[in-house]
Formats: structure tokens, C-alpha cells, sequence
């Protein structure tokens, strides 16, 4: 899969790895800001409300 | 990227290596697990720095924006606001105005900053009515019990926070308050400062850390208390903690911040708050 990834990626292997770390960062980033706050919610029930 | 089932001739060794189904399953699983490995991360360390940094900036623009709007607006004079009717004077030493009482705020209604400089000289956080995850504690910060008391009110004005993991952890390091800790309320009125006093473990349905004497269900109240409540311990829900502090004075807007909230202040050694009276 990331093999088919690599090969399917234009230009020489510095681009490529260039896009690569790009595509990373951004999913990253899109799994800290938006993906884990809402698993978080329904995961672990940190409760801190007395009653 | 692509799956290839038929598996007619073999590939020549040279040539590309053929995407198999288990090598894209394997993939795919590693890719999981880093997923995973990232939301431990997110959930002990990423998140709070995130949401605590969001948390500071919402409370600080707020804090202008009401400065903005005291020095635009002609402001009522706070020391002349009546508290509760049948109230008596409460005798309070430092303070010789009777703080204003504020409305209860809605679900989710952001009426005040909390700053303790304790955790830190650029600690804020906003305070909001309720205290359900979704609406106030994952995404405002400090949430206010309904019922109990508003600052600066004769009894207990009760929060609640997330210690760790959500929401910036606004209370994360409730169990470092020292006794005579200054935790500040700003709201349009002013400024109330009440003082730690001390720490207690309890059990999550301990709901008499919230009367308005806490733990004591007899005695009328007398005196205004803050209650701080977040789990324990860290990382669990198995207990809470709960922080007492008293009342000690209110500034009102006019007279600007406290000094415990200038920058540099002159090392505050108080003397505790005055023991309550009323017991």
C-alpha cells in the first residue's frame, strides 16, 4: 500500500518524501484537532462532578 | 494505491513486488496502532497543552473586552448594589463593600474568569453555568454548580473542572495549593479573591461538599466559601478532590485588578482567612 503510495507520487525522492511528511503533518494535525476530541468524549468518562 | 487479487504469474524478482492482501492488511494495522500510539499521546500531554492555550486566550480577550466595556460605559457603582434582602452584614475585615451578587448563569453561559497565580503567573480560564462535559467543562473550562452560590454570595459558590485530559485541565495542579493561596473571580463587577484553605478526598456522591456550609447540613451559612471539585486521582474517576477556599475581599471594576494579580506581586504572606464565625 505505502509502496504503491511512493511509486505513485511524481518527482524525485526528495519531493516525494517532501509531500509524504506534508500529508503526515496534516493528518496529524486533523486527528488532534478534530478526530480525537469527539473519541474522546465517548472513551473514557473522565468524571469529575460530584452528585 | 490498490489491492491485486489475481495471482497469476509470478513476478519476476526485479520487477516491482506485487501488493499483496495480507501486506496491505499489515499496513493497514501498523497504521492503527500509530493511531493509537498519537491518541495516548493526544489524550495525556497534546491536548492539554492545545485546549489549555485555547483556554488562556479566550480568557484574557475576555477580560479586555469587559475593560473595554467599563471604561466605554458609564459603570454603576458596585459598592451600592444590595446582596440578598434579608441578608446581615457579614463582617469580613478586609473588605468594607459588600460584593455584588451576580444572576445564576444559563447552561453553558460564560460570567466569569477564574485566575489562581498560583498555577502559573498567566493562569485563566473562563467559568460558565452547568457542569455537563459537553457544554461546560470539555469546552469552556471551570463549570458552576447550579444551585449553589454565585461569588461573592453569603455560602458556597461550587465549581467544577477537569484535572486531567479534557478541556485544557484547569484544575491539574489542584492538589499544589498551599494555604493562603489568592484564587480570583473577575466578573463585569470586579474582582472577589478568596483564599485556599484546605483539601479534602471524598466520594463522587459526596454532595455535601456543596451545601452552603460544606459538610455541615445544620448550620446556616454565615460565611462565603468556594469549592473547587475534580477527580482523583489523576487519570481516574474512582474519587474526587475537593478544594475550600474563603472569602476574602472584592475590588470593584473601578479600582482595578488586585494586586495579587499584578505582575510581580510583593510575596504575599497573609495571615489565613479569619476562621468563620458562625460554627
Amino acid at each position: 500500500m505505502y509502496a504503491a503510495l511512493w511509486r505513485v507520487l511524481p518527482g524525485p525522492w526528495w519531493v516525494r518524501l517532501l509531500i509524504l511528511l506534508v500529508a503526515a503533518a496534516a493528518i496529524v494535525w486533523a486527528l488532534f484537532v478534530y478526530v480525537f476530541p469527539l473519541v474522546g468524549l465517548w472513551l473514557t468518562p473522565a468524571d469529575v462532578v460530584i452528585g | 494505491m490498490g489491492v491485486s487479487p489475481p495471482g497469476g504469474a509470478p513476478t519476476s524478482g526485479r520487477e516491482r513486488r506485487r501488493v499483496s492482501v495480507v501486506g496491505v492488511a499489515g499496513e493497514l494495522l501498523l497504521t492503527a496502532g500509530v493511531i493509537v500510539l498519537l491518541f495516548v499521546a493526544w489524550q495525556l500531554w497534546i491536548s492539554d497543552i492545545i485546549s489549555g492555550a485555547q483556554n488562556n486566550a479566550r480568557a484574557h480577550e475576555l477580560a479586555q473586552q469587559w475593560s473595554a466595556e467599563a471604561t466605554t460605559d458609564p459603570t454603576p457603582d458596585a459598592s451600592e448594589e444590595p446582596t440578598e434582602p434579608t441578608e446581615p452584614p457579614v463582617p469580613t475585615e478586609p473588605a468594607e463593600i459588600v460584593p455584588p451578587v451576580a444572576p445564576e448563569p444559563g447552561d453553558g453561559e460564560v460570567f466569569g474568569i477564574m485566575y489562581i497565580p498560583s498555577f502559573g503567573p498567566d493562569y485563566a480560564v473562563q467559568m460558565a453555568g452547568g457542569v455537563s462535559r459537553s457544554r461546560t467543562l470539555d469546552t469552556i473550562g471551570i463549570g458552576h454548580y447550579p444551585g449553589t452560590q454565585m461569588p461573592g454570595e453569603v455560602g458556597n459558590s461550587a465549581y467544577a473542572a477537569h484535572r486531567t485530559g479534557y478541556g485544557g485541565s484547569p484544575f491539574y495542579r489542584i492538589a499544589e495549593l498551599r494555604v493562603g493561596d489568592p484564587i480570583v473571580i473577575e466578573t463585569p463587577d470586579g474582582w472577589y479573591t478568596y483564599r485556599f484553605r484546605n483539601l479534602e478526598y471524598v466520594k463522587p456522591w459526596a454532595v455535601n461538599v456543596l451545601h452552603p456550609v460544606p459538610q455541615d447540613i445544620s448550620t446556616p451559612a454565615g460565611e462565603r466559601y468556594l469549592t473547587l471539585t475534580s477527580c482523583s486521582p489523576k487519570h481516574t474517576a474512582i474519587e474526587r478532590i475537593v478544594a475550600y477556599s474563603s472569602f476574602d475581599s472584592f475590588q470593584p471594576r473601578a479600582d482595578g485588578p488586585p494586586a495579587v494579580l499584578l505582575p510581580e506581586p510583593p510575596a504575599p504572606t497573609e495571615t489565613p482567612t479569619p476562621v468563620k464565625e458562625a460554627a
